[in-house]
């Protein structure tokens, strides 16, 4: 396929900023539902704090909106209205979990926890400000690519940092966090963000190298054994994350981003097959070989075993929610290990139900094909791959943080993107939405002699021709 | 390059219906599966909390739950705890629950299939799910009087209506308060629990169906009815009754509890036999019946089958392949004749029956707390033990116990009553176990009672046995028979 017919796509340009305040205008209203839903069958009246949380949501999404307006006027509509309501009805589901928690603690006499649901806004504050500082500062997500090695370097760096001893914590098993002024980070999170960057980057060069055949067997052709460099290196690093930070969720996040990447960028399905067989070797070994691994494997076929694992309190719950749902407020998700951060989807489908479960899903799938629509229209190769790489960070973190916790693959810590506790994850989850508004923005825009293409583009279009 | 993008877009949406699809099995097809869990701490706390149904008798409830302010919003009360214990049996949020409680817990607590319309109509009106009353078959003054007749003895009492099998007392002692356990203080629940459990006298164990006992010569209608059904007797044959009986295959001969013959005869009839509770005219008997016909009869009378569902009853249990001295033990409830105090109420009450035992039940009816009827227990017969004129020559020998034999102390006054004196033993060391087993009036059977005192200290003799139980079993058909 050339470079010439993909540009050729056609896309009306139209702005469809106010579809967006449409669609923001409803997940604000579904998420302050929520709370105030929330609010009536726990505490019995509407809770004070709602002015509070439908004032933060409602703000942030709107100057989000405004920014856009002003920055990224083509950008796709749909994107940010998800983000706006998976975010806020994660704090509502947190804040949910903080009253069920403080009343058993109540019953038993203690004094209540802090609450995790303000933490939570405060954070969505913090990503919504990258999130334009991102939108105002990256006018062209172009000027990226002069950074890839920087972003590169910068995402091993942000990988190490939890070996980094004193920096680095085991928290439930994993070294992926970092302790720094009293406050934890999950640096993989902006590693992932970095790694897309540095990926994109380096394949747009090396894509003709790839591209070039070597044998062909079963009639996939196989790249030429010189050019396995690349991938084996990234496949060490990503066994390095498996086998020292302990992180299965990680280390097949950042090798299937590379793959899919690579993929993209030279079409050889040759590639995804040789990838899958390094990690799944990897991955078999790993489990052979390391307890921690193993135990996950184990709690995966046997959730119910002595030693229960994680996974038991929240299959529970989603079982007690059934099809409908116990109805927000009425389940117990306070029961459910981590019911707040990685299994939070859990404690959706205990009390929204099997419906509220797959309406969530479909909200993720919608980011995502989103995302790879972007990647589709965009008209720069480094844009594509980017965006590529984007939307898929969030298929993998979604399958694999839902699927680990729903039973269907053995569990591993990755966070539910906008939804789960913690900051790391959902300032960096702002800022992969604000990189795909940008270069949908850039893929949407009417096409004018404004949008310069580099040299390198034009090259590669000149020799794929 | 969007050729592969496009693979990737349906690739992602594949992981996506593979997410969705996982969740469809486990929250549509396996929540029941998961639900059921002993250690799912969501149901086990939910079905705490529910409005749950009172057990009553009439209508005063022996179980009821009040509203509270804690967390669990509803406290189980037992009004007269140790009294119902055995078969209200308790509720309590860390122990589970025994009892009606136990087996009755779906309707109580409103989630049994037969309650599914009670349901949505709660869910529509937006009402609290609300448990279904469970009604009893017992009497409360029976019950009062057996509790107290047996005061500080271990054992227990069962009393029926013969006709329809209706328990109307079912008392197990030293009994213990189940209000203890339903407590919503967890660790005095706890506590209590523990000192039950570890109490020497066992005061949760319900002797009256769940423990088996040796017989002892209670058991003797057993083989009376099997020799007289057999043709071969009449209440007046002449059996042959020494004062001791020699045994084949053994230099251990039976004899007599007092080392006489039977009421002065070596060939006494068998009303004398049964008068007097004559161990070597039974031993006999049995030797020339053999086993198979004295467990055919007394599984006719219900033993080898679990009884009253509603408690879960053990089976009473005759031996399987006994040798002649066996047999001959076993045909005077000795050996290994082992039976619940409930199967000895069962036979006296198929005596009274005209020889049809009734399937004994203690759940009478199940409503809706706006009182629909949900199921409601009607008479059910077992098998017919005996034929009614068998059931009538028994009956006679029976009054003849009471009246001139063992079964003195349990006469009434202006009453005729039938009954038959027990004393068992299963070791030198052991003190013996008293029974009697009676009915009344002999001639238009009321109840039907059976009364088992556990560690009696008395002389190994059967007018001690009748001594001791007689006067409990009294008080219980006085009460039933409003004396």
């Amino acid at each position: 396929m050339s470079i010439a017919s993909t540009s050729v796509i056609q896309i009306i340009p139209r702005s469809r900023r106010g579809v967006e305040l449409m669609l923001l205008i409803v997940a604000i209203g579904v998420s302050v539902g929520a709370y105030v839903n929330i609010g009536i069958t726990v505490q019995g009246r509407v809770p004070a704090s709602t002015g509070y949380y439908a004032a933060g949501i409602g703000l942030l999404a709107l100057i989000a909106h405004l920014a856009l307006r002003y920055r990224a006027p083509y950008a796709d509509p749909v994107l940010l209205p998800c983000a706006v309501l998976l975010n806020g009805l994660g704090v509502a589901m947190i804040h949910r979990i903080d009253l069920g928690l403080a009343a058993n603690r109540v019953a038993r006499g203690l004094e209540p926890r802090a609450a995790a649901a303000p933490q939570q806004i405060t954070w969505t504050a913090v990503g919504v400000v990258l999130f334009l500082l991102v939108i105002l500062l990256v006018r062209d997500h172009r000027r990226l690519q002069a950074l890839t090695y920087t972003a590169g370097l910068a995402g091993l760096v942000l990988l190490v940092l939890p070996l980094v001893p004193g920096l680095g914590v085991d928290l439930n098993g994993a070294r992926i966090w970092i302790h720094l002024a009293g406050m934890s980070f999950q640096p993989g999170e902006f590693a992932k963000v970095c790694l897309v960057v540095f990926f994109a980057g380096y394949l747009v060069v090396k894509r003709d190298v790839l591209t070039l055949a070597g044998h062909r067997f079963l009639g996939l052709d196989l790249p030429r054994a010189r050019d396995l460099g690349p991938i084996g290196i990234a496949w060490a690093v990503s066994l390095g994350v498996l086998i020292f930070e302990k992180d299965l969720g990680s280390s097949l996040l950042f090798f299937g981003l590379f793959l899919f990447l690579l993929y993209v960028a030279t079409e050889r399905a040759g590639w995804l097959i040789i990838g899958g067989l390094l990690f799944a070797g990897g991955a078999f070994f790993a489990s052979q070989a390391f307890g921690h691994v193993q135990k996950r494997v184990d709690g995966w076929l046997n959730p119910f075993a002595e030693d229960r694992g994680q996974v038991a309190t929240g299959l529970m719950g989603q079982a007690w929610g059934g099809i409908l749902g116990r109805g927000l407020g009425q389940g117990r998700p306070e029961l459910t290990l981590y019911g707040q951060s990685d299994f939070i989807i859990s404690s959706f489908g205990e009390e929204l139900g099997l419906t509220g479960i797959i309406a969530i899903i479909l909200v993720y799938t919608l980011i995502i094909e989103r995302g790879l629509r972007t990647a589709l229209g965009c008209r720069d190769i480094f844009g594509k791959l980017m965006a590529t790489g984007l939307a898929m960070s969030f298929a993998l973190q979604v399958f694999v943080i839902i699927g680990g916790v729903t039973g269907l693959i053995p569990l591993t810590g990755l966070a539910t993107p906008f939804m789960a506790l913690g900051g790391t994850s959902l300032v960096a989850n702002w800022a992969i939405i604000a990189l795909l508004l940008r270069i949908s923005d850039q893929a949407r825009r009417p096409q004018t002699p404004a949008a310069p293409v580099s040299d390198e583009t034009i090259a590669m279009a000149v020799q794929k021709q | 390059m969007n050729s592969a993008i496009r693979r990737l877009a349906v690739g992602a949406i594949i992981l996506m219906l593979a997410l969705m699809a996982n969740s469809t099995y486990l929250q549509a097809f396996r929540s029941n599966e998961l639900n059921g869990r002993n250690d799912n701490t969501r149901v086990r706390d939910q079905q705490f909390s529910v409005d749950r149904g009172p057990i009553l008798i009439g209508s005063t409830p022996i179980a009821q739950s009040k509203e509270t302010n804690d967390q669990y919003k509803y406290q189980r009360t037992y009004p007269k705890g140790p009294l119902y214990a055995p078969v209200t049996g308790y509720y309590s949020f860390q122990f589970g629950r025994g009892g009606i409680e136990l087996n009755q817990n779906s309707e109580l607590n409103g989630s049994d299939p037969s309650l599914a319309f009670r349901r949505v109509v709660d869910v529509l009106t937006n009402q609290r799910q609300q448990g279904a009353s469970v009604a009893l078959t017992l009497n409360a003054a029976a019950q009062q009087a057996a509790y107290d007749a047996l005061g500080s003895k271990k054992g227990a009492v069962v009393a029926l209506d013969p006709k329809t099998g209706k328990v109307l007392a079912l008392v197990s002692r030293p009994s213990y308060d189940p209000n203890l356990l339903a407590s919503h203080d967890l660790d005095k629940a706890s506590d209590a629990w523990k000192r039950l459990n570890a109490s020497e006298d066992r005061p949760m164990s319900n002797r009256a169906i769940k423990e088996l006992y040796p017989p002892g010569s209670t058991f003797k209608l057993v083989t009376a009815a099997a020799a007289l059904s057999s043709g071969k007797y009449k209440p007046d044959t002449q059996v042959n009754s020494p004062a001791q009986l020699p045994l084949p295959q053994t230099t251990v001969p039976l004899v007599n509890e007092n080392g006489k013959n039977c009421g002065g005869s070596n060939n006494a009839t068998l009303t004398i036999a049964l008068r007097y509770s004559c161990n070597t005219a039974f031993g006999t008997i049995g030797l020339d019946l053999k086993a198979d016909a004295l467990r055919e009869q007394a599984e006719k009378f219900g033993f080898g089958e679990r009884q009253l569902p509603e408690l879960g009853a053990v089976a009473s249990h005759f031996p399987g392949d006994p040798n002649e001295p066996q047999t001959a033990q076993s045909a005077i409830g000795q050996f290994d004749v082992r039976a619940t105090p409930l199967q000895m109420a069962m036979v006296a009450a198929g005596i009274a029956n005209k020889g049809e035992v009734m399937k004994p039940y203690l759940v009478q009816s199940v409503r809706t707390m706006d009182l629909k009827t949900i199921s409601e227990t009607k008479p059910e017969s077992l098998h017919q033990a005996v034929s009614s004129d068998v059931a009538a020559q028994l009956t006679a020998m029976m009054t003849d116990v009471v009246n001139n034999g063992t079964g003195r102390p349990g006469r009434i006054d202006g009453v005729q009553v039938a009954g038959k004196t027990g004393t068992a033993q299963t070791s030198k060391e052991r003190p013996p176990f008293a029974w009697f087993t009676a009915f009344a009036p002999a001639d238009n059977p009321q109840v039907a009672v059976a009364v088992m005192i556990e560690d009696a200290n008395i002389a190994r003799s059967d007018i001690a046995g009748g001594t001791l139980a007689a006067p409990v079993a009294k008080k219980v058909m006085e009460a039933v028979l409003g004396r």
